[in-house]
């Protein structure tokens, strides 16, 4: 670079003190991301003034409110035309409010209000000293099997930081889907996963495993991380920007004005591949595609099974949310180079994952890997790179994160002295002993495999024809073989709770509080509807199936 | 607009299984009487049906369309034509006697926990499965045939799974193992068929925009429709995967020995009799509607299959040592002749093959109930374990002989006509198959008489000697039957009145004619 180059550089930066603009909100566009981070923040309000004895309650109701009302919000924006007519771009750039945004924000929403339900139950486990407690541990802080600990749980302590973790989760999950430009977008990332990672380690039973998991997943998280970093930093040379549009002209090369600063290195395919790459695997990560995804099962099983559930639905719909986004808005002029890359990408996660899932002996362990197979069908509805591809994502997602938190709001209740009873050994006989709760899950399962009349086949009928039409017959193909592999262990599980003998000394099934009822009701009425009726959600997800640029 | 009877049809069954669910578990036989209340008034829709069919009128009579998912290209349409019909009469007719027959075969054997029901269950299973077979016989659009195709594959899997013979010769525990691996295998067959043809489904859709029989079918005759050829036979492949596993063709045919032997005799004959017919149906309906021209590719090699599913099965049929097993065997050998008369592509084997549909039905039906009430007697399914039954329970043997005639196709009774109806229609386009074919006769008299012989003559055995005959339940089960098989084997006009002229549009389907007899000229 000559020397006149980096001066005009120092002069332009020094001088337009004057053209500095009062950034412009859109407080109204915002709104339900604002009112998660708001309640969020009132949460560690609560937490640090309310009185011990009131936090959980105050939290509950600060968050369940919360909730709703960004909920209320997404559908107020959406009914007035932000996910079609009036779509556009908000905050100076940085969010995008059109219809696959507002879509992936209310299933994400829904999804945690229902998650949220499974956190908040208190009649699981045992009584410790004449307290209710939940399925998170007394002291986050105390080591596990100290005097501390014990102590703590005599106390009664429990940790109601879980509602505010949560709500900054979800404030990171709304953002990632929507950002605009890359510093959001990796910004969000932080966001929705520092509290993840915490969440992890929250178990009240088998805590070091569950501190395991956290620190399996904080790691490989902050790799991911640092990968996606370097990508948008390789990006950011081969472009001069952070916005998605502007990526997009450069790729497209019909970019206008060309910063002379950044004119060497602009347009170097060397640098978008490598950081497109870098990117890209960053995200893939976050939904759990093979070959990213060996932390899913650790973490799956460590984690408190409330969390595992929130964590395996919402976090896939926001992952799949911002991946669609960068593949679909900033990198649809390098198509013909990531999408062979995706096809590899989705063949090997859709076949992995069923095949490992059918080694797995450990319940939690089993629908992680099924979570990886079901990553590798949703990746074959982003490849089809059509407009009926987004809206089967959509439709997949949102059809799929009811399903999972369902299932593992079953998983939940199933428990003997030591806790959650996962090993499946033990879920043998279950349909005789409770068969409403067997057959739940039997239901959920069979959603997971695709049966029809199930939310799972219709999810998997749109993003197979999507494909199909995007010219990936073979990917169909090979779907569909994953499938039928995927069906026996789904299947090895129904003949395991409906066919064999229940052992003497099997678990219980606890009895939920209405909280656990409704999260599970809801999820079977979503897989049932999203089966039979499911052409009013398509349509919805139809109409939220365009990005605005 | 007229009442929707066929949808009637189908969901009165449909509600009876879920009432029939809803009992609760001390009213147990109030379950069962309103399973066969609701059997019954499903029979009474079916009669309507067939009344309100009109042989000589439109090729899809009492249609229904609804709008349902449109962003698939999904339609809900209903439509029969008078293989549906006559399909759907077999269905109706015979699940009244299957739950007769099962009357007491899902009683809990010991009072397990107080949610547990295994006796309502076990009728609204078989319920849902009429229902879904039945909406699987009517649908005109393809998805809809699709999701009621693998959808019956689930309270099957239960049915097969979850209820077995009391009396089993390896103790309880074994039982259970072998009943699960039979249920799983049925279902992973199944599921892996059904599977392939849901990507066939897709291609469909890519290549032809929508689901409807007739809409593909009028899209073609005016040309505006055109399939490669190499997208058409893969597509073709894809049905005829899922229909050949149902249907069972060798190779394919391994799970229903299996799901045949674990389960009760009237869940055995639900699968051979009712819902095996789903996938011949659907090889006329489907395989030779859409795809015409790769079906008349494909037919040399599908009959070779159907020959060697005659042959094989009638053979390893008389190897069997194990009753149940032994009609399976039976059965798959039967499906032969039935594939075989539809891919002989003349009017003859087809009428004989869907004759043979309902036929194979009733007489199966009787074979296998008689056999489920001679095991439940003696507590054992192996034939060395009868001997001189006809001595001790003369109706028992004598129906059951009737029943194994009919198996074997003797004159007089309605199997006969159907057999050679097929074999006639087989050989006139190809003779040296429908010669192998009728080798298959001679192994069934033999696998169905020493049967008989084995069980029922020679000197009464102690085990059997306290053996009560049929009882009056039974009798009225059975006669029924026994009175149909005559009656259609002396006169099956009835039948082929209804199917013919279906037939007829399925031949213009694939745009065949019958061969002209060929006369050499006389010098």
């Amino acid at each position: 670079m000559s020397a006149t180059a980096v001066h005009s550089l120092w002069t332009t930066a020094a001088d337009p003190i004057s053209k500095i603009d009062a950034p412009k909100i859109e407080y109204g566009q915002l709104a339900p991301t604002l009112i998660i981070v708001g309640a969020a923040v009132l949460g560690v309000l609560v937490e640090a003034f309310v009185p011990r004895k009131s936090r959980y309650y105050a939290q509950m109701f600060v968050a369940v409110v919360a909730l709703a009302a960004a909920f209320a919000a997404v559908v107020a924006l959406a009914a007035d035309g932000y996910g079609t007519t009036k779509a556009g771009i908000a905050a100076m750039g940085a969010v995008a409010v059109d219809g696959p945004a507002l879509f992936l924000q209310g299933t994400i929403l829904l999804t945690a209000l229902v998650g949220l339900f499974t956190f908040a139950e208190r009649r699981l486990d045992p009584e410790a000293h004449g307290n209710r407690v939940d399925s998170f541990v007394a002291q986050a802080a105390s080591v596990p099997g100290s005097d501390s600990e014990k102590k703590a749980v005599r106390a009664g302590f429990t940790t109601t930081e879980v509602f505010p973790l949560l709500l900054f989760a979800v404030a990171g999950m709304l953002v990632f889907p929507a950002a605009n430009d890359l510093l959001t977008l990796f910004v969000a990332l932080e966001v929705l996963s520092l509290p993840l990672y915490l969440l992890c380690a929250l178990a009240r039973r088998k805590r070091l495993m569950s501190q395991e998991a956290a620190v399996k997943y904080f790691l490989l998280g902050a790799f991911a991380s640092a990968f996606t970093l370097f990508g948008i930093a390789l990006l950011y040379g081969y472009s001069g920007s952070m916005s998605y549009s502007t990526i997009a002209q450069v790729v497209d090369g019909t970019v206008q004005d060309v910063d002379p600063a950044l004119a060497d290195t602009m347009g170097n395919d060397a640098l978008l591949l490598v950081g497109a790459a870098l990117l890209v695997m960053g995200l893939l990560f976050k939904v759990g595609a093979v070959p990213f995804h060996m932390w899913t099962p650790d973490v799956y099983q460590g984690a408190p099974t409330p969390v595992t559930g929130f964590m395996a639905a919402a976090t896939k719909v926001a992952a799949f949310g911002a991946l669609l986004r960068i593949l679909y808005v900033v990198l649809p002029g390098l198509r013909w180079d990531w999408r062979p890359v995706m096809w590899a990408v989705a063949i090997v996660t859709m076949l992995a994952g069923a095949i490992v899932a059918i080694t797995q002996t450990d319940i939690k362990r089993l629908l992680a890997y099924s979570s990886i197979a079901h990553a590798g069908f949703i990746l074959a509805g982003v490849i089809a790179t059509t407009p009926s591809g987004i809206s089967s994502v959509l439709f997949y997602l949102a059809a799929y994160s009811f399903v999972t938190i369902g299932a593992f709001a079953v998983v939940t209740l199933v428990r003997d002295a030591g806790g959650e009873a996962t090993h499946l050994s033990k879920w043998a006989g279950l349909g005789r002993r409770s068969p409403l709760v067997a057959a739940v899950f039997a239901v959920f399962l069979l959603a997971f495999a695709g049966i029809p009349l199930t939310s799972g086949f219709a999810g998997k009928f749109a993003v197979f024809k999507a494909a199909a039409e995007g010219g990936a017959a073979p990917l169909v193909v090979v779907g569909v073989i994953s499938s039928a592999i995927a069906a026996f262990f789904y299947i090895r599980v129904i003949v395991l709770m409906f066919f064999s003998e229940p052992r003497p000394e099997g678990p219980t099934v606890a009895v939920p509080s209405p909280l656990t009822m409704t999260a599970i009701g809801v999820g079977v009425a979503v897989t049932v509807v999203l089966g039979v009726a499911p052409q009013y959600f398509l349509e919805l997800a139809g109409d939220a199936g365009v990005f605005v640029r | 607009m007229s009442f929707p009877l066929l949808t009637a049809t189908a969901v009165l069954p449909a509600i009876g299984a879920i009432a029939t669910a809803a009992v609760p578990a001390a009213k147990r036989t109030a379950a069962k009487w309103l399973a066969l209340l609701f059997s019954l008034a499903t029979l009474a829709s079916a009669i309507a049906v067939l009344v309100r069919f009109d042989p000589d009128g439109d090729r899809y009579q009492l249609t229904e369309s609804h709008a349902w998912i449109a962003d698939f290209g999904v339609r809900y349409e209903l439509g029969v034509d008078g293989i549906a019909v006559a399909l759907i009469a077999l269905t109706a007719l015979l699940i009244p006697f299957i739950v007769l027959a099962g009357w007491n075969d899902a009683d809990p054997l010991e009072t397990g926990s107080k949610r547990w029901r295994p006796t309502q269950g076990f009728f609204a299973l078989i319920l849902a499965v009429e229902a879904m077979v039945i909406l699987s016989f009517e649908a005109t659009d393809v998805f809809l045939f699709y999701i009621f195709f693998e959808a019956m594959l689930i309270p099957m899997y239960f049915l097969i799974g979850g209820f077995g013979d009391r009396a089993h010769e390896h103790g309880e525990e074994k039982a259970a193992t072998q009943r699960s691996y039979a249920a799983v295998k049925f279902l992973l067959y199944n599921l892996a068929g059904g599977l392939i043809m849901l990507a066939a489904v897709i291609g469909l859709y890519v290549v032809a925009g929508n689901f409807s029989l007739t809409e593909i079918a009028e899209a073609r005759a005016d040309g505006s429709l055109d399939m490669a050829t190499n997208t058409e036979r893969w597509l073709f492949l894809g049905f005829f995967f899922a229909f050949a596993v149902k249907a069972p063709l060798w190779p394919l045919h391994t799970w229903l020995p299996n799901a045949m032997q674990e389960s009760t005799a009237p869940v055995a004959v639900l699968i051979t009799a009712v819902v095996d017919k789903v996938g011949t149906f659907a090889m006329l309906r489907f395989c030779l509607g859409l795809f015409p021209e790769a079906s008349t590719w494909a037919t040399p090699a599908i009959l070779v299959l159907a020959v060697i599913s005659i042959i094989y099965g009638a053979l390893l049929a008389v190897g069997q040592r194990d009753i149940k097993r032994l009609i399976a065997y039976a059965s798959i050998s039967h499906f032969g002749f039935i594939v075989m008369g539809i891919f002989a592509m003349t009017s003859q084997g087809q009428s004989g093959a869907t004759l043979y549909m309902v036929n194979h039905g009733i007489s199966t039906a009787v074979l296998m109930l008689i056999a489920g009430f001679l095991i439940s007697r003696r507590g054992s399914r192996l034939i060395a374990d009868f001997g001189g039954v006809q001595k001790v329970a003369p109706v028992l043997a004598g129906t059951f002989l009737i029943g194994g005639l009919a198996t074997l196709s003797l004159p007089g009774l309605a199997p006969f006509v159907s057999e050679f109806l097929v074999l006639v229609g087989t050989f006139t386009r190809y003779p040296v198959i429908g010669v192998i074919a009728t080798f298959g006769i001679v192994l069934a008299a033999l696998y169905t008489l020493v049967l008989y012989q084995r069980t029922m003559t020679g000197p009464v055995k102690p085990e059997v000697s306290a053996m009560p005959d049929l009882r009056v339940r039974e009798i009225a089960v059975v006669a029924p039957l026994v009175v149909l098989l005559v009656f259609l084997g002396v006169y099956p006009k009835p039948v082929t009145d209804v199917v013919n002229p279906a037939v007829e549009h399925t031949m213009s389907d694939v745009q065949k004619k019958d061969p002209q007899p060929e006369v050499e000229a006389a010098k």
